[in-house]
């Protein structure tokens, strides 16, 4: 696990996945990694608490933008939430909420998503 | 009197943007700048170096001018390099990317644009000036 990704756990049927640090390009394919990875074995519902990640770049939040693609394809879905006020900004900017949603906490993006 | 600034030297090397937004957290304290607002530019300048160190194609050093005004901070992000069109820099469209071929980056001026209350591009062969300025809002 590096060390941009803090934790994954599951709940629902959703792969839950904590970030800490900086979300750059390096953070982004640290959590496309995990996506893909689950999604080979059929997970399509994924959560990203970004409490540990206070700043963000385009060039990461892109790579969001690759996985909600890739989970159009099978018919899924990706959340984020804990956001700091300028990730969520960034996320609204860039068209992010088109496309997935960011949620208050874990407890309602569980059991929204 | 003389308005207070400060200036910094970034080499070109991954993530020295962080380096940049050290710095502009503790003019935003100085300042007496919200904690969005200070978001916002920390956020700008990012992009601004990124743009700087990836583009710029060049290994000399980006500069960064922080110019503390009564009423604004104005944030200068220099470049050496080869220049750009800005008029050939299309705006961004998620729905353009989203299930497309199109590359899903190229967000960067879109971001600037959006979160600082003026910006000015200046640029040339010999290099890039971004003019960033975010107004203390009392």
């Amino acid at each position: 696990m590096s060390g941009f990704i803090k934790s994954t756990k599951e709940a629902n049927q959703i792969v839950i996945i904590e970030t800490d640090g900086y979300l750059n390009n390096e953070g982004g394919e640290a959590i496309s990694a995990i996506c893909y990875d689950k999604m080979k074995s059929g997970q399509n519902k994924f959560l990203i608490n970004m409490a540990g990640t206070k700043v963000v770049n385009s060039i990461g939040v892109s790579i969001l933008i690759e996985i909600i693609e890739k989970l159009q394809e099978v018919d899924g879905k990706i959340g984020y939430y804990n956001l700091a006020p300028i990730v969520s900004k960034t996320f609204n900017i860039m068209g992010l909420t088109k496309y997935s949603t960011v949620f208050a906490t874990e407890e309602e993006a569980v059991s929204a998503l | 009197m003389k308005q207070p600034s400060v200036e910094l030297k970034l080499p070109i090397i991954p993530n020295m943007e962080l380096i940049a937004t050290q710095t502009a957290e503790v003019i935003a304290r100085h300042m007496h700048l919200t904690e969005d607002q200070a978001g916002e530019i920390s956020m700008a300048l990012i992009e601004a170096c990124i743009n700087a160190f990836e583009h710029s194609k060049t290994d000399s050093n980006v500069f960064i001018h922080f110019l503390i005004e009564e009423d604004s901070l104005v944030v200068k992000v220099i470049d050496q390099g080869i220049g750009f069109d800005k008029t050939k820099v299309e705006i961004p469209k998620i729905e353009n990317k989203i299930g497309k071929d199109e590359r899903k980056r190229g967000w960067g001026l879109q971001l600037i644009q959006e979160l600082m209350d003026s910006v000015e591009f200046e640029s040339n062969g010999d290099g890039t000036t971004v003019t960033m300025k975010k107004n203390i809002k009392q």
